[in-house]
């Protein structure tokens, strides 16, 4: 479906509409009929209603059309682009079931509103490829995820975090809308696609390479890939965990689905190559070495870590290393691959999180606070042991499927490029040390005396046990979603 | 029916971890009958089973965008290996019987290893395979950082990281050979037959076996063996030395020998006198065999001589597979097996029969105590398990160490002289182990006790001394299996010239 109505326009963002729509609803319900309850009872409310929302939109976007566009790419919607948003929406339902965990605000309205309005900024992200739209979404999120992470008032370190994430965030920014107002003054264009054109015209343009290297930096901000990460370890941190659960997994997905979109639509003709033997200039070999850095730092600086958070803080980092070596190949096969990746990612970083706000009231922080984990609660700790095994990328869960695909698909194009997939693969035998350090601490080590058995909310435990269901289905299947990921790309 | 030695163990993972109640019995029951199921399984399907040829048990599409197969199959020297992993698991299981902390989590974690070992053997897609491998992983690392002694949890991590790493290269291969095909396929059988370029094949192929042979305990990446097996509780000390040590060299064989054999060709020039991969890592295999043995010499712990002595009886495993003749690729394949069911008898005795008794693993503690009246059933079998393992004729140690030491005079005289320098040594570290555990001169006082071998350890001792002695008089119940295997169409590209 292609027109310039209002209607139309109404038509192909009726899911963000909705989503968005919920977030108002939900303020008003937790101001007028939830005023009255208990905290407990405001956030059950407020969680109800922001997932029944999610829900209904994941329903309305089955009903969309296959394929839809606004002029100059303001609006993109194709099978991909629904895929991915029906994910976030998934990711969503997962983290608002979580925060039902929550009570350190009162503000319970105000707090789910936002993570929905959070989630509407990243569907209208991934369906854009309109310079000014992609920016605009960008600031959308990145404003509401800087109030989610500065939430918790009470904590110093929550304002720290928000505060750093904000003065970070919005310097990166000013250096994205930097270099896409290049690319404009290149094209003459904001439609990724005349971007495309003009930039297979002259790919050796300077200001098209400062474009590039501006453009690599604000996208790196917000995938924290190294050395544009430093804010990462901070707000996984200090932020509250249900904040901090959305930074990692959905808030990463729209990232790099943008982040490839950008590359892949626009800024084709400038690729290069980092293949070795093969070695040509472009963004390919900048993006490469990104990824090089971020694999090495995230893997080695987590293994220094006390903090659990602050080694997932890591990991995440080491993982955008990972995922950028499906950039670096740029082929259809490695969009694949990116889009599996980061999906399962996203969902075992959920599920991590998810055991952390399960614990929210033990005030767990350190690795050593996990001892004896298995004995106070068994499920739990079982649930993070898929976790983190899926992270660490032991089959048959889907973080190792994910890598042997990222490393197939950036070999089958660019054999060259098996240096960067050695140098993964090295980094990932790192990063088995530093899951498995907390892994010896829930089942190896004995609780501590005197330690209470754990209870766990019935939501929370569905959330965490979907969410392990799914690392595990699509860890033994990963067709279910590689056949949903290969058609939609037609 | 073989594929049920796999979901049969796993079934009995989860079954042990739900058994009712807080009685270990139960539990301990119900993963005896696991494993004996699983050992009968594997005994039929060595009686069934005459030709050993490939024989595909289940072959489905598993994820068809990828071209990647669930293929389970069975040829003579993965039902050779299978029915070790079935001897072992059972004696595993009599040998932790008296294990009383956390009972369900260690059986069940012990289920799951074995399963994931059936799954290595029987797979033939590499995926599959390599799936089965890294599923091995997590449970060694729990077995032994929970139930072991000695350091432990650092032993467990060196293990695990060691494994992993070596995984690592084994995953790099495997993509490179997906990827270089471009058949879209990892079956070994397609794989097996497929012309990778020379090129590829020599640095494909030291890629592959050196990972999986950081598993075999090759020298000089063998360093986690003895400290792994000194760390587990006894059975899973068995299965380390037994098994899971033979998964490295099962997949040096099966996947870096069967898909890349021109990779041990010559390189056309020489470095430090070597001529070809066949050459380092044949060195590597005898350096290890002279080496361990001495090491085993001179330990001071009982636990280390035995880990030592499995490194060195390892490297006659990987000397057999590099002399790349049929007899002494057979002898590897045989000494595979009779290495495990004597290193899991030499673990037994160390760890569950006199470690757990006297709580003491000091060669010079021990022999000062009359252990040898005091256990005798334990002396008996440790001075049978230590002439199995220096390779007396009669039991199955001769036949496949005579066997490696022919085809490496075959393929490298002077080797063979150096290996058997090492079987020497390993008569002395034999001797003085002996000595010093039972034959010692006592000083305690007479009348200390000690609790009787109890009915499990007979049975396991049994079961394992049977085993080896059988197949010490009777080998040809194994080489009818093991050879047609060889001389079947997947190891093809391997025969050279001088193969016989």
């Amino acid at each position: 479906m292609t027109g310039s109505g209002y209607f139309a326009l109404l038509r192909l963002t009726e899911p963000e509409i909705m989503v968005a729509l919920t977030g108002l609803l939900v303020l008003v319900l937790d101001l007028s009929l939830l005023r009255r309850t208990s905290l407990a009872m405001r956030f059950r409310g407020a969680v109800i209603a922001s997932s029944i929302g999610c829900a209904v939109a994941l329903g309305a976007l089955e009903r969309l059309p296959a394929q839809g566009s606004w002029p100059a790419g303001m609006l993109v919607v194709n099978p991909l682009t629904q895929l991915v948003q029906a994910a976030l929406l998934v990711l969503a339902i997962l983290i608002l079931l979580l925060v039902d965990s929550a009570r350190f605000t009162t503000h319970v309205g105000e707090y789910c509103a936002l993570m929905l309005f959070a989630t509407t900024a990243m569907m209208l992200l991934v369906s854009t490829q309109n310079l000014l739209v992609i920016f605009i979404t960008i600031e959308f999120l990145s404003l509401s995820l800087y109030i989610l992470t500065a939430f918790d008032k009470q904590s110093r370190q929550s304002a720290e975090a928000g505060l750093k994430y904000f003065l970070f965030g919005g310097m990166s920014a000013g250096i994205l809308l930097f270099g896409m107002s290049l690319l404009y003054g290149i094209s003459g264009s904001l439609s990724l696609g005349e971007v495309a054109t003009a930039v297979n015209r002259s790919p050796g343009d300077p200001l098209l390479t400062l474009a590039v290297v501006m453009v690599v930096t604000g996208f790196g901000f917000k995938i924290a890939a190294a050395p544009f990460h430093m804010w990462a370890p901070e707000v996984y941190q200090g932020a509250p965990t249900w904040s901090a659960t959305l930074v990692a997994s959905s808030s990463k997905v729209a990232s790099f689905f943008a982040l490839f979109v950008f590359f892949y639509a626009g800024l084709m003709g400038a690729a290069g190559s980092a293949a070795r033997g093969n070695y040509s200039v472009g963004w390919a070999p900048l993006i490469a070495i990104v990824a090089v850095v971020s694999m090495l730092w995230g893997n080695l600086a987590a293994i220094a870590q006390t903090s659990f958070r602050r080694v997932l803080a890591y990991s995440a980092i080491g993982h955008a290393g990972y995922m950028l070596i499906a950039l670096v190949a740029h082929s259809r096969q490695s969009f694949v691959s990116l889009v599996y990746y980061v999906i399962t990612y996203a969902l075992a970083t959920v599920g991590a999180f998810g055991v952390l706000a399960a614990l929210e009231e033990e005030k767990l922080d350190s690795i050593a606070d996990f001892q004896g984990l298995s004995k106070r609660a068994p499920d739990l700790s079982f649930c993070l042991l898929i976790f983190l095994l899926s992270l660490a990328g032991i089959p048959p869960l889907a973080g190792f499927f994910g890598k042997f695909y990222v490393f197939v698909s950036a070999l089958e194009d660019h054999s060259g490029l098996l240096w960067l997939v050695l140098l993964a693969l090295g980094m990932s035998v790192v990063s088995f040390y530093y899951y498995l350090k907390v892994l010896k601490q829930a089942y190896v080590s004995e609780p501590a005396t005197g330690a209470a058995a754990i209870r766990v909310r019935a939501t929370t435990r569905i959330a965490l046990w979907v969410t392990a269901a799914l690392v595990v289905l699509l860890g033994c299947f990963p067709d279910l979603l590689l056949d949903r990921i290969a058609t939609a790309l037609h | 029916m073989l594929a049920w030695t796999i979901y049969l163990s796993f079934i009995g993972a989860v079954a042990v971890t739900f058994t009712p109640g807080k009685s270990p019995v139960v539990a301990r029951l119900t993963a005896l009958l696991t494993t004996i199921a699983g050992l009968g399984i594997a005994i039929a399907a060595v009686a069934h089973d005459r030709s050993g040829q490939m024989i595909t048990i289940v072959k489905a599409p598993w994820m068809p965008r990828l071209g990647i197969e669930y293929h389970l199959a069975a040829d003579g020297i993965s039902l050779v290996l299978v029915l070790l992993t079935g001897i072992a698991a059972v004696a595993g299981v009599l040998f932790s019987w008296n294990i009383e902390r956390r009972v369900k989590d260690f059986f069940a974690l012990y289920l799951l290893l074995i399963g994931a070992v059936y799954g290595v053997f029987l797979s033939f897609d590499l995926f599959l395979l390599f799936v089965f491998y890294e599923l091995a992983i997590i449970p060694k690392y729990f077995l032994i950082a929970i139930w072991g002694s000695t350091r432990r949890e650092y032993a467990a991590m060196k293990l695990v990281l060691y494994s992993f790493a070596g995984s690592a290269l084994v995953l790099a291969g495997m993509v490179a050979a997906y990827v270089v095909s471009g058949e879209r396929t990892l079956s070994l059988d397609a794989l097996a037959h497929f012309p990778f370029s020379t090129h590829f094949q020599m640095w494909a192929f030291p890629l592959v076996f050196v990972g999986f042979a950081v598993l075999a305990g090759m020298w000089p990446f063998h360093t986690w063996a003895p400290t792994g097996h000194a760390a587990a509780p006894t059975a899973a000390s068995m299965l380390l030395a037994g098994v899971v040590m033979k998964l490295g060299a099962y997949g040096c064989l099966r996947v870096a020998m069967m898909l890349f054999p021109r990779g041990l060709d010559p390189w056309g020039f020489r470095v430090l006198g070597f001529g070809s991969w066949q050459e380092v890592f044949a060195a590597l295999a005898v350096i290890g065999i002279v080496y361990g043995a001495s090491i085993a010499l001179v330990q001071k712990d009982l636990k280390f001589v035995v880990g030592y002595s499995s490194v060195s009886h390892m490297g006659f495993v990987l000397l057999g597979l590099m002399t790349l003749n049929q007899i002494g690729l057979s002898g590897a394949v045989y000494q595979m097996f009779s290495h495990g069911i004597i290193a899991g008898l030499l673990f037994a005795v160390v760890g569950r029969m006199v470690y757990d008794r006297t709580h003491t693993r000091d060669l010079g503690d021990l022999s000062r105590m009359p252990l040898a009246r005091l256990i005798p059933f334990a002396a008996v079998t440790f001075v049978l398990a230590f002439m199995a393992s220096i390779g007396l004729p009669g039991f199955s140690g001769f036949i496949a160490e005579l066997e490696v030491l022919i085809g490496s005079w075959r393929a490298f005289p002077w080797m063979a002289w150096i290996a058997g320098l090492g079987i020497l040594i390993g008569i002395a570290f034999s001797w003085r182990a002996l000595q010093a555990t039972f034959f010692g001169e006592p000083t305690t006082t007479p009348d200390q006790v000690v609790a009787p071998i109890t009915l499990p350890e007979r049975l396991g001792a049994c079961l394992l001394l049977a085993s080896t002695i059988v197949l010490g008089l009777y080998p040809r119940v194994l080489m009818n299996l093991i050879l047609p295997s060889l001389n079947g169409p997947l190891f093809e590209h391997l025969r050279r010239g001088d193969w016989r």
